[in-house]
């Protein structure tokens, strides 16, 4: 495993991986224990259940996965006292080409995950959970499934757990190599053993009809691991790190043409995209200069070097006021990245430099979006595939006067005519570098 | 069906106690409903004997209670399942941006000469095995996003995650699993 620096950057702020980069930290129960572990979930245990979700709205702390929805307000969507019984899922089917974190959670600091799980499931009356894995991670289900083991032979899980009188049982289910069931229906449906085609909300938002038609939480890891120190530092600190609406750390993965790829946990807002490439990272390769980034995972809409983004910003005075943001200036947060045209999504960002050729990548996202529709919807099933196969006859035979023109055509038939977000997550690449890097296309024209 | 899976020898016919007591322990992993322990049966499935054969499906839906189909239509969505015998070793190249920009496509064929195979050999999945080797050694294949960008080009060789991968390192990695 790599990806970590041994101490962190002056920009970091390490809470989710505090322990992980300690040296000797292993994903033993003992070690966690010595680490302060498991406290948290006896705080909570003391706590009412409602309290436990006001102090997570407090602290303004947004989903992890790419969504970005506020993990409070979910979690509220249960009524605690409806005689159903309720549900978490933990969503490790981490498969966003640019983000690889939850990997390294999972691997080295297990505990922290289940901690946060069941002081989660106190919350909101759930006596059964389930941490669903891809099955590229055979590792990381073991260690999981050893580290729940090993919890319930420390009473933090199974009956009547720690003497409060309150039950949880966890397992993990290993998925089978479908990015789609990272979609949270999706992923409830290949739980219930079916073929994992994303159900259509409304009506089946999880937190109404979800595992077994009951009411269900579907979380990221990295959103459920935050839940413990939520509790161990309290809303209040826990908020000021990051901004308003988008609290605590965020991990950005960072990938691509940099010095330094890895992983960085980082205050929501605390760094620009030129500080996170330039300082963080290290900067581009010797003599490259930047040309193309993508902010947040595969799905988000590329930016283009040098580009401005007219948005309301805080002047000196407090007061909002409207002004040109340079790409590089852009604050790495929801908000900001949003009024970019973008998204900061599931915090993978994939930096190209003038080396590379935009066709290519994009083909290279088509072809994986082609791959991983799972073709319940006519318009992403089809059009996954045909904007597979225009970019890669773009490549090999040149294109035609009017691809452009098509690729586009075909990405608007998808993006809001689907059942879930995957129609969305495959156009938007199309539609944004065909925006962005037109010469590229044109140049390709025979 | 497939013609391997045509062969005479079934392989619910081999099952031991073990086996079916391991099956039995996944399916109460699923209290609420007994459907849920399909992928579960499959993946146990699939390690022991290395692919998913008609009679796999025959017995995993009745032991749920199902009806064959429901096994069938796992086996022919989940990229991960194969109705056919693959390689001892499975590798698994990583061809997702990241990883292609730091060079996977080189990555894949060096590793497909490093184990004898035709790099311009495809799998397009449906229950087939990746390209294997005549010793069935090695299979080897594209896969996407393994989700260890930082760390590309990466590969998955049967349960180690392998990172940096430089292709002059290729042949002594693949003497490695020999």
């Amino acid at each position: 495993m790599v990806s970590l620096l041994p101490t962190p950057h002056p920009k970091e702020r390490r809470i989710i991986f505090g322990n992980i980069s300690k040296p000797g930290y292993s994903p033993d129960i003992e070690t966690y224990l010595a680490h302060g572990g498991y406290e948290s979930l006896k705080k909570a245990l003391g706590m009412k259940p409602n309290e436990i979700i006001d102090m997570v709205k407090a602290a303004n702390l947004r989903g992890r996965g790419g969504a970005g929805f506020p993990a409070g307000a979910k979690w509220s969507f249960i009524k605690y006292d409806d005689g159903k019984p309720h549900y978490i899922v933990v969503n490790a089917d981490e498969s966003e080409p640019g983000t690889f974190k939850d990997r390294y959670i999972l691997h080295q600091d297990p505990h922290q995950l289940i901690e946060g799980l069941a002081i989660a499931a106190f919350a909101t009356n759930v006596h059964l959970s389930y941490i669903y894995i891809r099955c590229e991670f055979p590792k990381a289900a073991k260690i999981v499934w050893e580290a729940i083991k090993e919890a319930k032979a420390k009473g933090f899980l199974g009956k009547n757990i720690l003497g409060t009188g309150f039950d949880l049982d966890i397992y993990v289910h290993q998925g089978a190599g479908a990015y789609i069931c990272g979609e949270e229906t999706s992923l409830l449906e290949s739980l219930e053993g079916k073929r994992p085609y994303p159900r259509i909300k409304p009506p089946y938002f999880p937190a109404v009809l979800g595992l077994y038609m009951k009411p269900t939480i579907v979380n990221n890891v990295e959103t459920i691991c935050h839940v413990k120190h939520i509790l161990a530092m309290g809303p209040e600190e826990y908020a000021k790190m990051g901004t308003p609406g988008d609290g605590g750390t965020r991990t950005m993965c960072v990938s691509g043409d940099v010095q330094r790829p890895g992983f960085y946990e980082i205050p929501c807002g605390g760094v620009t995209l030129g500080e996170l490439i330039n300082d963080v990272c290290g900067g581009l390769k010797p003599g490259r200069t930047l040309k193309a980034v993508i902010p947040g995972g595969s799905s988000a809409k590329v930016l283009r070097a040098g580009e401005t983004f007219k948005m309301k910003v805080k002047g000196p005075d407090g007061q909002m006021v409207e002004k040109e943001v340079p790409l590089l200036d852009l604050v790495m947060d929801a908000s900001t990245l949003q009024a970019a045209g973008t998204m900061v999504g599931s915090g993978g960002v994939m930096i190209m430099d003038d080396t590379r050729d935009m066709v290519w990548a994009l083909n290279n996202l088509n072809q994986f979006y082609a791959h991983e529709s799972c073709g319940q919807c006519t318009p992403c099933r089809e059009g996954s595939l045909w904007m597979s196969k225009v970019t890669t006859r773009i490549i090999d035979e040149g294109a035609r006067p009017d691809d452009a023109k098509n690729l586009k055509n075909i990405a608007d038939n998808i993006a809001g005519r689907t059942v879930c977000a995957f129609g969305e997550a495959c156009s938007w690449p199309t539609q944004s570098f065909l925006a962005k890097f037109p010469d590229e296309f044109e140049k390709r024209v025979k | 069906m497939r013609a391997m899976t045509e062969s005479l020898t079934r392989q619910a016919d081999s099952l031991t106690p073990e086996f079916i007591a391991e099956a039995d322990e996944l399916v109460s992993h699923y209290p609420v409903s007994k459907r849920s322990a399909s992928l579960p049966l499959l993946h146990l499935w699939q390690n022991h004997f290395g692919f998913i054969d008609d009679s796999a499906m025959e017995w995993i839906a009745a032991r749920l209670d199902l009806t064959p189909v429901n096994i069938i239509e796992l086996v022919t969505f989940y990229p991960w399942f194969r109705r056919e015998q693959a390689g001892k070793t499975i590798i698994r190249v990583c061809r997702t941006l990241a990883c292609a920009l730091a060079g996977s496509y080189e990555v894949k064929d060096k590793f497909c000469q490093a184990v004898g195979l035709n790099p311009d050999c495809e799998h397009h999945g449906f229950g087939h095995a990746p390209p294997t080797t005549a010793d069935g050694k090695f299979s080897v294949e594209f896969v996407e996003c393994l989700a260890s960008c930082g760390s590309a080009p990466v590969a998955l060789i049967n349960d180690d995650l392998v990172e940096n991968i430089k292709t002059s390192e290729i042949p002594s990695l693949v003497e490695s699993y020999k």
